[in-house]
């Protein structure tokens, strides 16, 4: 089966104090098929998040490739930049900062169809849909980012990253600023899509059981490297490598 | 106590917002007033301003002249309120321009970075580094006199700075999630600077050009007083002081009542740019929008 994403050593270097380069990610590869669920766990500043960054292309690429099912999209700019968008979305880790807070969560949601030509009327029913579907009440298209609690933003923000209906979803730390609770409902939601309409996640987390749960695969990355990978149970429950044991421990 | 501390606090917080609320209308009202004898001043004014009249020439304040009269025996009173007009629209018209065209810059700059940002700040620091009013007064001086002309040549001095503002803004809301997030949504630049990052620095860039009203009003008055602004027999304040400086000893209300329209509208609009600041910053009383 080809891979949906594809990353080939791909490298990113930031120029720290001094002019020193550092690498906060440093050849990294992997593969995600169709409908998995890959995740990547690792501590602060592992190069977890600028991984994602760089999937989206938010961050620029400073070396390697990334394939989207056999096209690669690294390097590209303002339309074609565009077009990968609508395959690829990402989920953010604060929920109220990524919505404008001068707009509706409606406002939100519904800019990458607006962007995609819909027209109005369309558009606010498409938007009730998907809040719906992801557990809002449709009147929450009107709502302001600072009005509603985190979860059901976090709700919002998997909502508006569904619009366009990706094939790859990225999900950077989306739960962890959510307490327990909530965080499960919106677990319970991602699990739901993924049996719906077998969207494939980058799930980034530094929650080991959730990725225990969630994911049909992990990678375990320190200072920007990818040390370990495999099956959850692999890696969770008999880590080969140190720093995997020290992760899994320093939860337990 | 930690009950009682509290309550204390929001005992003044509540007490704080009242006095903010009730600062911001009662110095509306008294700059809205300003801004209609300002739009009126042909109707409001009791003297034609401009008919000369030398066998009553300086009058001092009486009840049919209560600013006294001008050496050409001008009503004070008709020509301040009639000066009102330049004096009060050349200021906004100039906080206007320098803080549309500042931010514009300022937020091209910001969002795209790079060689077009390098370039424009450096013109910038430029700006910034001469003393503004001696800087304005050789442009004005090479335009010739004329109160558009000295508009225009505080405007080509002081838009660094908004653009300095806007910049500096820009960058911070460039940074945030939201904006992450409307670019993968497919939002061309050109779209999220005008619907997410100008709505997001609005409020900071309005607050400054409101308390940069009453400064731009005396920059104004101050080059129609060196004679490189509004030229008489146009009523402007600055000019009026001017052509009344001579007589500050013998016939002062010629001098004072132009300094006094002067101040007091600077200082009322600066009133108003304080508490419009106090009323926008975060964690003030004022109730989130919507």
């Amino acid at each position: 089966m080809e891979p949906l994403l594809e990353v080939k050593n791909l490298t990113r270097t930031f120029r720290g104090r001094e002019k020193k380069e550092f690498a906060a990610v440093d050849h990294v590869s992997f593969c995600l098929y169709p409908g998995e669920t890959l995740g990547i766990v690792g501590e602060s500043g592992s190069g977890k998040s600028t991984v994602a960054r760089l999937i989206t292309g938010l961050t620029d690429v400073t070396e390697g490739e990334i394939y989207l099912k056999g096209k690669k999209i690294t390097g590209r700019k303002g339309r074609a930049f565009r077009e990968v968008c609508r395959q690829c979305q990402m989920v953010f880790q604060s929920p109220a900062g990524s919505f404008d807070p001068r707009r509706t969560l409606g406002d939100g949601i519904g800019e990458s169809l607006e962007n995609s030509g819909m027209k109005k009327a369309e558009r606010q029913r498409r938007v009730a849909e998907l809040l719906r579907r992801c557990g809002l009440p449709e009147e929450y298209a009107a709502r302001y980012p600072h009005e509603v609690s985190g979860g059901e933003c976090q709700r919002a923000a998997i909502a508006r990253a569904l619009a366009i209906e990706p094939e790859l979803l990225i999900c950077d730390e989306a739960t962890s600023s959510l307490d327990v609770t909530v965080q499960k409902q919106v677990m319970e939601l991602l699990a739901g899509l993924r049996e719906e309409n077998g969207v494939a996640y980058v799930f980034i987390c530094h929650d080991l059981a959730l990725v225990q749960q969630f994911c049909s695969r992990v990678l375990v990355m320190q200072d920007g490297r990818i040390v370990e990978e495999g099956t959850p149970d692999e890696v969770i429950l008999r880590p080969r490598e140190d720093y995997t044991r020290r992760l899994v421990e320093a939860v337990l | 106590m930690s009950g009682q501390a509290s309550t204390v606090t929001v005992r003044r917080q509540i007490a704080k917002k009242d006095y903010t609320k009730v600062r911001l209308i009662l110095f509306t009202a008294l700059v809205a007033a300003l801004l209609l004898t300002a739009i009126f001043a042909e109707w409001i004014c009791p003297y034609d301003p401009y008919e000369q009249d030398l066998s009553n020439a300086l009058q001092p304040p009486c009840a049919a002249h209560p600013f006294g009269t001008d050496r050409y025996g001008r009503d004070m009173l008709s020509r301040i309120i009639v000066g009102s007009r330049a004096s009060i629209f050349s200021a906004l018209a100039l906080v206007a321009i320098i803080a549309v065209a500042g931010t514009v810059i300022g937020v091209i700059c910001g969002y795209y970075g790079g060689v077009v940002d390098g370039i424009l700040m450096r013109v910038s620091d430029v700006f910034l580094a001469f003393p503004s009013l001696i800087f304005a007064m050789a442009i004005a001086a090479v335009l010739n006199g004329g109160i558009q002309n000295a508009v225009l040549a505080l405007a080509v001095i002081s838009w660094p700075k908004y653009a300095r503002l806007a910049r500096g803004q820009t960058l911070a809301v460039r940074q945030s999630e939201y904006i992450a997030a409307a670019r993968l949504s497919g939002s061309s630049s050109f779209r999220i600077i005008l619907r997410h990052v100008i709505p997001n620095i609005a409020g900071t860039v309005l607050v400054t050009a409101m308390l940069d009203i009453g400064v731009m009003m005396m920059e104004i008055a101050a080059l129609s007083f060196l004679g490189l602004g509004a030229q008489p027999p146009t009523a402007e304040w600055g000019s009026m002081m001017s052509s009344g400086r001579s007589m500050l000893q013998t016939y002062p209300w010629v001098v004072l009542t132009p300094g006094l329209a002067i101040f007091v509208s600077v200082v009322l609009f600066n009133l108003l740019g304080d508490t419009v600041r106090d009323w926008m910053a975060p964690g003030s009383a004022r109730k989130k929008r919507n």
